[in-house]
């Protein structure tokens, strides 16, 4: 397991989010949220289910379109730009570019079956374009490609089909597809949600191993015990906003707010100490 | 549990005459009397402790008399076809013969091959288009492409043929401008056009764009929205997510369908005899109606007809199994493996119980 990641320097990855609405018809799902992640930060995102944590990731690499604020990264930002005193929305070839600097992985994996573990995670570093770099050729790809599933564990298995692979497995074969283009930033839409609770471990061992590597992290998780391990920031979102934020001392055991106060007596087991 | 051992040996000693113990005396010939009325020897004083070893029965698979019955009535009846189909003079299987490899018919069926590929390859471009068409963002192409297929699949395709055929007598001449203009980059007259094999092709191929454009369109939806997602997120730029990612999963559902379609089109050329077009089907009629040997002629048609399908199934079997790779765990075997299994398991060890 070593960092074969490209050094990990600390100004790489300051997300900024700034008053950022949605709406899905009538129901608005954020209400104007802001949140700031440093670089190689990691924010753990928790809350009640329906609260617009897996929307708020989602606007984050321009999955889905905001209403109204805005989203930077570096200073840089997302989905549009600015000409004169507007914003005019970039074209997707720019978009493609912007999210190849961040990574995401998915609760349902979404694995392309068809091809292998290997084919899977060097698929994107051949095709896409990133900013400032060249595309990688075939061979540099798939050697990239097992190094990162050796990190992940599973260099034995390349050439696996995502049938032929556990769901853990599965997920493990998707952060490495995620880390494939050396994200500034990687997104985590509840990791473990879809796995058999031993299976669970696996891949969150593989995403503490991460929080130390100096990519800026963002996760939406049910399991709280692992966001007290690894956050640096606790973030608690209720029906459209982020209701507290702090460390995951201050928000676990002194919680401030009412109803971050019975989400937590809900979801957190007695035996649960900080 | 010293009791049973010594016991037996005692009992084994016993046959010699020795000065036994009396505990001995007694048990063997207690044993000896309650052993023999008891049908399988041996076996009942031990069944409770030790598993009983069937080793040495034979097996006797169960008997199904009436699925014997069922292949014999069935087997009786192919045999009843088979036979008149060889026996009754009127078959004419000599004429067949005679015709199945004439010169006309072959050229026929390469003409009906032609069609078939020409149009195919076409019908499945356009189809191709039209679906995306349907699927786009934009209003107007979404009501086109679903305009010309309420079109195609509404009218009767001999209806179309003989409308293609006809273009000449609505519209005179055919020519390549600026519209609204008089401006004309050349100018032809519509019947040096459309020829019989035009208008065949025309008919043909728009005929099965209309139809393909649903099966495409159906088997890009098939795929999971999530793929789409995992591939924006990844930058993989538009393009190479439609023929890298979607298009191999949708290849799954549109494969069965599609080549339905295409062997309904082989037979579907045979339309074009009414723009007297000499394709196969064309060919021996006209064989037909000078020799007046009407069923041995189609039935080279059918023979012809029946080898092209049986060859595309064999295409479809291989190109199915290609794109089911990651949908299924395990490949499931070619026709060859399972035979060269079979050879190999059964062949090798002659006269084993064969499950």
């Amino acid at each position: 397991m070593t960092a074969t990641l490209s050094a990990p320097t600390a100004t790489r990855g300051l997300v900024e989010i700034t008053g950022v609405r949605k709406s899905f018809g009538a129901t608005e799902v954020l209400k104007g949220v802001s949140l700031t992640v440093e670089p190689g930060g990691v924010a753990v995102i928790v809350g009640p289910s329906g609260s617009g944590k897996s929307t708020l990731l989602r606007t984050i690499n321009h999955l889905e379109k905001v209403d109204g604020g805005h989203i930077t990264i570096d200073g840089q930002l997302v989905g549009y730009e600015i000409r004169g005193d507007r914003l005019h929305e970039l074209r997707e070839k720019e978009i493609l570019k912007q999210r190849t600097e961040i990574g995401m992985v998915f609760q349902n994996f979404n694995l392309f079956p068809h091809l292998t573990a290997l084919e899977n995670v060097a698929e994107a570093p051949v095709v896409a374009h990133q900013p400032g770099k060249a595309r990688r050729s075939r061979e540099e790809a798939r050697r990239r490609g097992l190094e990162l599933l050796d990190r992940v564990g599973l260099k034995d298995r390349a050439d696996a089909y995502p049938r032929q692979l556990s769901g853990g497995q599965q997920q493990r074969v998707a952060i490495a597809r995620a880390l494939a283009l050396d994200p500034k930033i990687l997104l985590f839409d509840e990791p473990t949600s879809a796995l058999d609770p031993e299976l669970v471990n696996e891949v969150l061992d593989v995403i503490r191993e991460l929080a130390t590597s100096g990519t800026t992290l963002i996760i939406v998780t049910h399991e709280m015990g692992f966001a007290r391990d690894v956050a640096d920031t606790v973030v608690f979102m209720d029906q459209g906003q982020i209701v507290e934020q702090g460390t995951p001392r201050d928000i676990f055991s002194n919680p401030q707010e009412p109803r971050t106060r019975s989400f937590f007596s809900k979801v957190l087991e007695p035996a649960f100490n900080i | 549990m010293r009791w049973p051992v010594s016991s037996a040996t005692r009992v084994a000693q016993s046959n010699q005459p020795q000065p036994a113990q009396p505990q001995s005396e007694q048990a063997l010939p207690e044993q000896a009397a309650a052993v023999p009325p008891a049908a399988p020897p041996d076996k009942t004083g031990v069944s409770a402790r030790i598993p009983a070893d069937y080793s040495s029965y034979r097996v006797v698979a169960a008997r199904h008399p009436w699925r014997w019955v069922g292949t014999a009535v069935v087997a009786l009846g192919v045999l009843a076809v088979a036979w008149s189909l060889a026996t009754n003079p009127r078959w004419e299987w000599g004429v067949v013969a005679q015709w199945f490899t004439a010169q006309s018919v072959v050229n026929g069926l390469v003409e009906t091959l032609k069609l078939t590929a020409i149009s195919g390859v076409l019908g499945f471009v356009l189809g191709f288009i039209l679906a995306l068409m349907r699927l786009s963002a934009s209003p107007l192409l979404v009501s086109v492409s679903w305009t010309f297929s309420w079109i195609f699949r509404s009218t009767p395709l001999l209806v179309q043929m003989l409308l293609w055929y006809n273009l000449g007598y609505l519209y005179e001449k055919i020519s390549l401008g600026i519209p609204f203009t008089d401006v004309r980059f050349f100018e032809v007259q519509t019947t040096t056009l459309i020829s019989q094999f035009a208008a065949a092709v025309l008919g043909l191929t728009l005929n099965q764009a209309a139809y393909s454009a649903e099966i495409i369109r159906g088997g890009i939806l098939s795929v999971d929205q999530g793929q789409l997602e995992a591939a924006a997120a990844l930058g993989i730029p538009a393009w190479r997510r439609s023929t890298r990612i979607v298009l191999p999963q949708a290849m799954r559902a549109i494969l069965p369908t599609a080549f339905n379609e295409i062997i309904g089109l082989v037979k579907g050329t045979s339309i074009v005899y009414v723009l007297a077009y000499s394709e196969l089907f064309y060919t021996v009629q006209v064989i037909y109606n000078r020799t007046q040997q009407v069923l041995p002629l189609l039935l080279v048609a059918t023979l012809w007809y029946i080898v092209i399908t049986s060859v595309l199934s064999v295409f479809q079997y291989y190109i199915e199994r290609h794109y089911s790779k990651g949908a299924v765990r395990n490949l499931p075997l070619t026709p060859l493996q399972k035979a060269r299994k079979f050879f190999a398991t059964h062949a090798a060890v002659p006269n084993r119980r064969n499950f």
